[in-house]
This record gives C-alpha cells, sequence and structure tokens, in this order.
C-alpha cells in the first residue's frame, strides 16, 4: 500500500515489519496551530483582565505567561501528553520521532524553538514551503528535530460482513483477487444497495451473468469462502 | 491457513495484547489500572509483541482482508510506541545535566562556543573602546529617543536602575526579561538554521547595542549606576547569549560543512547537542532575569558588594563549566 499512498510513511521494525504511519498535511496542521493560536489568545486575554489591576506583579506574571505559552507549553505538551497540544489532539494528530516512537523532551524543544525560522517571513511561509517540497510533509523544525507529525490511529470497528453461505469461486484468484473481494465484502456494508450491485456486475465470470442483488450475494458468498468459512 | 482460522485461532492474544495496551498504553509511566486477573505479565510483551509483527507480516504476505491487516497493524504500532518509546531512568536527568551534562557539553562544544563569544563579545567591547575616542559615533548605533531614555534608566540620582517609567516594579521586570531575554536566545539559536547567518546577525547585532549602551554612559560619567547595576547578573545572561549563539553557530556549521552525513542527517546529529545548550541557556537566563529583577536595581546595597557579587558570579560561572563534571565516566 505504501508505494500507492505518498502520504504514508513506513518504518522498518526490527521485528521484520513496516509500520505505516499515515502522514498529516498542511491543513490539518494549520487547523491544528490556528485552535492552539486562539486558545492561547483566549488565555491571555482572560489573564490580562484579571492580571493587570493588580500592577506591577500582575505585568511580570502575565509576560511570565505569555513566554511559557508561546515558547515552553506546546513542547511540554508534546512531551507529555502523548505527542500532541490541545489543537493537535483535537485534529487527530500526533507528533512522532522519525522511527514512529513517542516524541521526547529534546525533539519537542527543538520543533517548537524552530517555529521562529518556519513562522518567516510571514504566516509560516518557510514552513509551508518546507512542508510542500518535503516527501514527509515536515516543516524545518521537523527536519531538524526528526519529528513527523501523523494521525493518531483510531479505534478499531470491526468490520461487519454481512452473512452469506460459503460458496467456491468458479476461477482460480489471484491474491491481488483475493483482497479485492474481502475488500468488497467488508466494505458492503457501508454502500448504498445500488452501488453494491453494480460493482458486484462488474466480475462477470465470478457472478457468472447474474444481476442486482443476486450478483452482490454471489460476491459474499465467494468472500465467506475465501475467509474459510464452509458449509455446514 | 484460510483467514477464519488464523483469526480464529489468534484472537485471544490479539485481545489479551490489547487488554494490556488499554492498560498502560501510555509510553512512559505506570499502569493507569491494576492488572486483571489472568492478564499478561510486562515480561511476556516483547515476546507477545514479536509474535503480532509476525502476524501481521503472515497476513500481509497472505493477502488477508483489510480489516484483520489493518487491526493487527494497529497492534503492532501501539506496542511500538510502548517497547521502543520506553526511555531509561528519568528521574535523575535533570540533576546529571545540571551537574556536570551541562558543563561537559559546552566544553566538548568549544570551537563554537569560542566563535559565538568572539561574535558577541568582540563587538561589545569594541564599541565600548570606540566611544570613549568618538562620543558622538553613538548616534550611528541608537536613535536620540534610545540615547534618552537609557541615560535616564542609569541617572545617578535614580532610586531603583534599569527601570523604564511603564514597568515600575521588581515582578513585572521579572517578566519582561524573562519574556525579552529568553527570546532573543531562543531567536539566535533558530538564525542558525539560515546557515548560521542568522545566529551570527543576532550575536553582532547584541553585542553591538549593549556595547553602544555601556560606553555611551561610560562615556558620560554614569559609571557607577550602570555598572553596579550590571555587575550582578551580566555573568550569567552575556554567557547564556554567548552558549545560544554557539547552539546556533553548531546548526549552521551541519549545513555548511556536514561532513560525511547528508545535510539532513547532519542537522539532525548537530540538533541533538543544541538542544543540551539552549536548555542550558535559558535555564541561565531565567536565573540572570532573577537577578537582575531583585538584585541589579537595589540602590540600597554599597556599590562594593554588589562589584563583588558580580565577580564572583563570573568566577562561579567559569568555574563552573571549567571544572564541573570532569573525571566522572561518561
Amino acid at each position: 500500500m505504501a508505494e500507492a499512498l505518498d502520504t504514508i510513511h513506513s518504518v522498518a521494525t526490527p521485528e521484520g515489519v513496516e509500520l505505516d504511519l499515515r502522514l498529516a498535511g498542511p491543513v490539518s496542521r494549520a487547523y491544528a496551530w490556528l485552535i492552539d493560536f486562539l486558545l492561547r489568545l483566549l488565555i491571555l486575554l482572560v489573564l490580562w483582565i484579571a492580571l493587570i489591576p493588580l500592577g506591577g506583579v500582575g505585568i511580570g506574571l502575565w509576560l511570565l505567561t505569555w513566554f511559557f505559552l508561546e515558547w515552553l507549553v506546546p513542547a511540554a505538551c508534546e512531551a507529555y501528553l502523548d505527542g500532541a497540544t490541545p489543537g493537535k489532539k483535537m485534529m487527530g494528530l500526533q507528533v512522532v520521532h522519525d522511527d514512529g516512537t513517542p516524541v521526547a523532551w529534546p525533539a519537542a524543544l527543538i520543533r517548537n524553538l524552530l517555529r521562529a525560522v518556519d513562522f518567516l517571513p510571514l504566516f509560516y511561509g518557510v514552513g509551508l514551503l518546507s512542508i510542500l517540497v518535503n516527501r514527509d510533509f515536515k516543516r524545518l523544525g521537523d527536519l531538524v528535530a526528526g519529528t513527523l507529525v501523523v494521525y493518531r490511529d483510531r479505534a478499531h470497528k470491526p468490520a461487519a460482513i454481512p452473512p452469506a453461505a460459503p460458496l467456491p469461486s468458479p476461477v482460480a484468484l489471484t491474491l491481488t483477487e483475493n483482497r479485492a473481494i474481502l475488500d468488497f465484502a467488508e466494505r458492503v456494508s457501508t454502500l448504498t444497495p445500488q452501488r453494491a450491485e453494480e460493482l458486484a456486475e462488474i466480475p462477470t465470470c465470478l457472478v457468472g451473468g447474474a444481476h442486482g442483488a443476486a450478483a452482490s450475494n454471489r460476491l459474499l458468498q465467494i468472500a465467506h469462502h475465501l475467509l474459510g468459512r464452509r458449509a455446514r | 491457513m484460510k483467514q477464519h482460522l488464523f483469526e480464529e485461532r489468534h484472537a485471544r492474544e490479539w485481545q489479551e495484547f490489547e487488554a494490556w495496551l488499554e492498560r498502560g498504553d501510555k509510553p512512559r509511566g505506570e499502569p493507569r489500572v491494576a492488572p486483571a486477573q489472568g492478564a499478561l505479565d510486562g515480561a511476556e510483551i516483547p515476546q507477545r509483541y514479536r509474535r503480532i509483527c509476525q502476524q501481521l507480516a503472515l497476513a500481509r504476505d497472505r493477502h488477508y482482508g483489510a480489516d484483520v491487516v489493518e487491526r493487527l497493524h494497529r497492534l503492532a504500532v501501539r506496542g511500538h510506541r510502548v517497547l521502543y518509546g520506553a526511555r531509561g531512568d528519568r528521574k535523575n536527568r535533570f540533576l546529571f545535566f545540571v551537574f556536570g551534562g551541562f558543563s561537559r557539553l559546552v566544553r566538548r562544544e568549544r570551537r563554537n562556543v569560542a566563535l559565538a563569544a568572539v561574535c558577541f563579545f568582540g563587538p561589545l567591547f569594541a564599541m565600548i573602546a570606540v566611544l570613549q575616542a568618538y562620543p558622538d559615533f553613538v548616534h550611528y548605533l541608537l536613535s536620540p529617543a534610545q540615547v534618552t531614555a537609557y541615560e535616564a534608566m542609569y541617572k545617578p540620582d535614580a532610586p531603583r536602575l534599569g527601570r523604564t517609567p511603564a514597568a515600575d516594579s521588581a515582578f513585572a521586570m521579572f517578566g519582561f526579561y524573562v519574556w525579552n531575554n529568553v527570546k532573543i536566545a531562543f531567536q539566535t539559536f533558530a538564525g542558525g538554521l539560515a546557515f548560521g547567518i542568522g545566529t551570527l546577525f543576532f550575536l553582532l547585532f547584541n553585542g553591538i547595542v549593549i556595547g553602544a549602551v555601556a560606553g555611551h554612559l561610560t562615556q558620560i560619567g554614569y559609571t557607577e549606576p550602570f555598572y553596579s547595576f550590571v555587575s550582578g547578573h551580566s555573568a550569567l545572561e552575556l554567557t547564556a547569549i554567548a552558549l545560544s549563539g554557539a547552539a546556533g553557530l553548531k546548526l549552521g556549521a551541519a549545513l555548511v560543512k556536514p561532513g560525511r552525513l547528508s545535510r539532513k542527517q547532519a542537522l539532525v546529529t548537530a540538533a541533538r547537542g543544541a538542544a543540551g545548550l539552549i536548555y542550558g541557556a535559558a535555564a541561565m537566563l531565567l536565573l540572570a532575569a532573577f537577578v537582575e529583577a531583585f538584585w541589579s536595581p537595589l540602590t540600597e546595597v554599597p556599590v562594593r558588594l554588589k562589584y563583588l557579587v558580580g565577580i564572583a558570579l563570573w568566577v562561579a560561572v567559569f568555574a563552573y563549566f571549567l571544572m564541573m563534571g570532569r573525571g566522572r565516566a561518561h
């Protein structure tokens, strides 16, 4: 799959399997940044109203908060909250090292400090350019820190394959064809019946010229057979 | 083996692994919930994880349905995060860094540190010297408004030194110093990505401005208020700026002469060391801001004591970087 989709970053593990990380593009990252930015603005605004009447101490605290929110809090969030600032969390994003392991302090700090460069000349011009040029959607901070921004895995929902009596395929199938039929069976519950039937009518040699619901059912039967279920 | 049989045979194993991940999916720290009866033992996990990986490889190779491949892949990714994300003992990392790690790093990076120091302190002292000989030169460097502001801040009869009229409280100044000085350090570091040119710019620029202020105030005879103000925090602050410059130059050097690595790889390698320098510099600047806000402006303290403290801090900073953490194997 990794060859077909270039938004996937494969990590080869010592166990000899490739793990596919789904890279996050500039748009979802921009949304995440916007959420973080508005959150920061809100906190600073509230603190401004609350602290400024306190005079000197208030001003000091406010400037300190600004400093920490701007530079260190995002890095701390990424290092301790599973690689995500609040904005990234809402967008389902996560920062990981290049090898897919959770991001640690040094890398989190570097990528956040180098935002200063990515932000140039205005509104992340350099960062966007770098993201577009780079294969892994990395801004400069990510390049230097050796980090990736990826989509967090969603909870696994087992696909429901509608029941059907298993039936062997009338012709020998290649592995890819097997897979296509299984994919059809796993997704059929998300399609409208019309679309499912339309798709099922395409492999005529399998469905034997059957039409409509019969064709779709025939493919499901073959899928059940491929899964290894046998007619009792 | 058919997929149905494969799933049936291993379903239990996957469930157990999933349950273990649910309990302790945090890459670090203790599992959140006490282990249930019959749950997996932590020691078993690496072996279980390897089995999951092998089953994933099999499922892919045999072109099983996307569903089961996806499920195994998810288990493998999460297992990978937990097993390979575990970093050793983290409790003492901070102390190790303070008592030896940082100074060793600075000594290892002495060439970058020296270059950054020359670029920063060179123009600083040059400006002080130039302004003694040609007092009017200050107008090439600072605007008249700035000159007036600095003169007002260090007037010999000021009750508190170094204060702007807008923020006349120690804590406000503390916040300002942290916000401003650490930002300068971070910018100096980040400028290294422009092949080091940004870093050089910030070092030279700050050196010239600080030198111009110091030179001008010396020349008009505000020596005592000015130097008694800066002596306390100068050691920490100026050294930290030079160190953040060294971190930036390290990044720049990785781009200019990556050696036998690719530029990208050289950057990643350089960044690891540079991160340490930046932590250290930021911590020093926090300390410096504290001194600058709460100690330096005091006029009740005898001037000699302030000079003495200033000198002691310079000695301490040098001693720290030259001697701390030697002779311990790491």
